[in-house]
């Protein structure tokens, strides 16, 4: 067991070397000296040169990356070119805004539609089920940018029950943020209901096939028994492995949702530094979403063990 | 006993059980009547698709959707109508009072839950005032009478660290811990080896026997019934055609299928060994060994298993060499391997007299023209989304020298061959059956023209009288077209009726190789002499015998 899980977390360790490689020549791809393209047009040449140095471009590629790495590893991202603030609190605190909103959605829409998807499965071919699988490709199919703005224009415009603009965080205020990150996470709820109903159905009725469920039931255990008892942990596996992708998506990047609902996300945090060709906070954004989509994943393998015990030998 | 008893006492009695699809639907099962009584047995025997598992099943109220017990079924449990009870009512009644073993060990335990926990469910649902240490006393007790080496720290275990055997040990400890008055076997031992079968078998006989349990097997294999079963019923269609005794049975069969079951039952070939027309091997194997390379690590590998090891072997030019022993013995792999698809760790495979090419290229696709394997499970070994007559061209693609038309000619006569009409040419895999499909596998493998052929274990997956037909038309072909043959399987039964010489396998080592009627007249070795124990062929007594002996 500590030795899948020491080996899973070693084998993060590559991707992360691979992904931040990617970055730093990403970065550079861009024509022209970074240090130029940062200070604009109206610099002098001293003054490139000095960001040149502070930003530990001179050397060779291989120098450039270690240095770049270094600075990283010591939680030096670098300063933003308009506000003139360090990137990673900047970036911290903006996740902090997104990951409530995200975090909240997905438990609350697993919460929802795993149980609906087994109940579907459960009985499959019937009214209900039909029912469900119809809702959920519904809402599948359905832009979260349209879905987000009828929620606003139901629940903030027509009925006034919740801010429309603005943001209030649940630290500060714990009732007035409940408010303000009610219709994104209800947007984004309805919008992951989908995929996940349909995946716990799917595996849910495959398990249902198999003949231990039969065997449970020839116990004289009742349908809840053999449908929790049985079923669900050896039909959540690929369940789980799609929240994972989803939690790991989501928290990147509900750029979309948060521009729609006005909320200062890591999302919009990016968006607005690609339009203002903050290349620092565009490089800091990337590669700290990077590493929260390995780490969701990593995060996820390692909790699979509880459903599959094959997994840890 | 069945038949003219009172039902008043059985255990469990049907009476005219008819199963449908859905309301007025297709008849699964169809106006059966049969009765058990305290402590005996009763083995439902057919083929796939006769209706046997659901009989069984409706018994329990475990019918797959849209079946349903049509109305004028009844089943009586004791003096307890089945049918129509209410769910709670016939709760109470499963696993406390019926209990039901399934036939496949791999996913009839669930995974992701300890059997201890699996064992103990039935007994806290069904006692509920015995304690955790007393049900943890009993099923430790239990798993000790099934043999389970070690219970203690079988407790704590999941499914998958146990062989095949091993789980439908437990599953039956599992069953037998609340003693029920009936059990209901659903081919409880098809899925394993013949060693291994006849373990179980005899266990569950003595489990049930101390225990006073009814047995209500369900099987195709009407040899192994006959062995263990006082009273049979034949199944067809739906239909009980026969019921008695299984020695009257399989003595004097009266209905006209009971007659081909028995027809299909093993029996050695005339005509006896084809000498090899030429006295150079065609198949050649000197000190092969092979080794399969351990669990990659995060650092290195896990240690190796040897799965062939040291073996020496000759094929002739068209003779067929069985190759017989357990699941694990390596004989698939040392089959793959005849044909190049598996490297040899060590040790040389020589086909006429040249070295096996096992990687691609020219040289590869020479050979392979001349060597074809045929594998055990239709249903995967065909494209699902390739014709029959595609699957059937495709081998023929290689040779550069046939055009459409001709390809298109040699594919209607190999269908033609191995029994199949031109009207198959269009159909997919799903749209036939599994001896069909078999029928398939052989018409691609000898579409070339093979010199040889490996067989690998190609009829363990079909029914009995598929199962004669298949045999029959792969030594039809051999005679026509006299390519060799290295046939796999752990079925002595299938050996004896296609075999010239036999090879016996165990623990990657040959223990024996002799002619066909010296292996099974006169065997020398050990283990040889266990299989065949085993495989319930010397002893061909029909009448229960080996049930009374077991106890």
């Amino acid at each position: 067991m500590i030795r899948f899980l020491l080996g899973r977390l070693l084998q993060a360790v590559p991707t992360m070397i691979i992904v931040s490689v990617a970055i730093f020549f990403l970065m550079r791809l861009i024509p022209g000296d970074p240090a130029a393209v940062m200070l604009g047009d109206l610099a002098t040449s001293e003054q490139v040169e000095a960001l040149r140095r502070e930003m530990g471009l001179s050397g060779s590629l291989p120098t450039q990356y270690v240095t770049w790495l270094s600075h990283i590893l010591a939680g030096d991202f670098g300063k933003s070119i308009t506000s003139g603030d360090p990137v990673l609190p900047l970036m911290l605190d903006r996740f902090a805004v997104s990951a409530t909103i995200v975090v909240a959605a997905v438990l609350l829409a697993t919460l929802i539609a795993v149980p609906a998807g087994m109940f579907a499965a459960w009985r499959q071919g019937s009214l209900a089920d039909y029912g469900l699988v119809a809702a959920s490709t519904l809402l599948l199919s359905i832009p979260s940018f349209w879905l987000g703005l009828m929620i606003l224009l139901v629940f903030g415009m027509w009925l006034e029950w919740f801010p429309v603009i603005g943001y209030v965080s649940l630290h500060d205020d714990f009732r007035q943020g409940l408010m303000f990150i009610f219709m994104p996470a209800l947007t984004l709820i309805l919008v992951e209901i989908g995929p996940i109903v349909r995946m716990a159905r799917a595996s849910t009725i495959e398990v249902s096939r198999l003949e231990y469920i039969t065997h449970a039931r020839a116990k004289g255990l009742s349908e809840a028994e053999v449908m929790w008892r049985h079923a669900f942990r050896n039909a959540f596996a690929p369940t789980w492995t799609l929240i994972g992708l989803i939690l790991g998506g989501l928290l990147g990047g509900i750029a979309v949702t948060e521009t729609v609902f006005t909320i200062p996300g890591l999302g919009r945090l990016l968006v607005e530094a690609i339009y203002a060709r903050d290349y620092p906070v565009v490089q800091g954004c990337i590669l700290f979403i990077s590493v929260i989509y390995v780490v969701v994943n990593l995060i996820v393998d390692m909790l699979y063990p509880l459903f599959d015990p094959k997994i840890a030998q | 006993m069945t038949s003219q008893s009172n039902p008043e006492q059985a255990v469990v009695a049907a009476d005219h059980l008819t199963v449908t699809v859905g309301p007025g639907g297709t008849r699964i099962v169809d106006d059966a009547s049969f009765a058990i009584m305290p402590g005996s047995m009763l083995a439902l025997v057919g083929e796939s698709g006769s209706g046997k598992t659901m009989a069984a099943r409706a018994v329990l109220g475990l019918l797959p959707t849209p079946l349903i017990a049509a109305p004028g079924s009844s089943i009586k449990f004791r003096h307890t109508e089945l049918v129509g009870i209410s769910p709670p009512a016939l709760r109470k009644i499963r696993g406390e009072h019926i209990g039901m073993v399934f036939q496949e060990p791999m996913v009839s335990l669930n995974p992701s839950m300890t059997i201890g926990r699996q064992m103990a469910e039935g007994l806290a649902l069904h006692h509920r005032r015995l304690g955790r240490n007393e049900i943890r006393e009993r099923c430790l007790e239990m798993l000790k009478r099934v043999s389970i080496p070690n219970p203690v720290h079988c407790l704590g275990a999941y499914p998958h660290e146990f062989s095949g055997g091993m789980r439908q040990r437990i599953m039956l400890a599992s069953v037998m811990l609340l003693k029920p008055d009936l059990l209901i076997a659903d081919e409880p031992t098809t899925a394993l080896d013949t060693l291994v079968q006849r373990d179980v078998l005899d266990l569950m006989v003595e489990l049930t026997q101390e225990n006073g349990t009814a047995v209500l097997l369900i099987s195709h294999d009407l040899g192994m019934v006959s062995h263990y079963v006082r009273d049979v019923a034949v199944m067809l269609k739906g239909r009980i055609v026969e019921q008695g005794r299984s020695a009257d049975v399989l003595s004097t069969p009266k209905h006209e299928y009971t007659q081909r079951l028995v027809d299909a039952l093993p029996r050695r070939s005339a005509g006896g060994i084809r000498l090899a027309r030429d006295a150079k091997p065609l198949v050649e194997l000197r000190d092969v060994v092979i080794d399969y390379p351990g669990r990659a690590r995060l650092f290195g590998r896990g240690e190796a298993k040897r799965a062939v090891d040291g073996v020496n072997l000759t094929i002739g030019h068209g003779e067929t060499l069985a190759l017989v022993g357990g699941s694990g013995s390596g004989k698939t792999t040392l089959g793959r391997a005849t044909v190049g698809l598996i490297d040899p760790t060590a040790g040389s495979i020589s086909f006429r007299g040249g070295q096996i090419v096992t990687w691609r290229g020219r040289a590869a696709r020479l050979q392979r023209e001349e060597m074809q394997i045929i594998f055990q499970d239709p249903y995967s070994s065909l494209d699902p989304r390739q014709r029959v007559g595609d699957i059937v061209a495709e081998p023929l693609r290689l040779d550069t020298t046939m055009d459409r038309k001709a390809r298109y000619i040699r594919v209607r006569e190999v269908l033609d061959e191995v029994g199949l009409s031109a009207d198959f040419l269009r159909r997919l895999p799903h749209q036939l059956s599994g001896g069909q499909r078999q029928r398939v596998a052989i018409a691609r493998a000898i579409a070339r023209r093979p010199a040889f052929v490996v067989a690998d274990e190609p009829v363990s997956a079909l029914d009995m009288t598929v199962q004669k037909q298949i045999l029959t038309l792969i030594r039809a072909l051999q005679d026509r077209y006299g390519f060799a043959c290295l046939f796999v399987s752990h079925d002595l039964g299938a050996v004896e009726q296609v075999a010239d010489r036999v090879a016996v396998m165990q623990n990657g080592k040959i223990v024996e190789v002799g002619s066909r009627d010296d292996i099974f007249d006169r065997p020398q070795h050990d283990y040889t002499k266990r299989l065949l124990n085993a495989a319930m062929l010397l002893d061909r007594r029909f009448d229960g015998v080996a049930a009374a002996s077991a106890i």
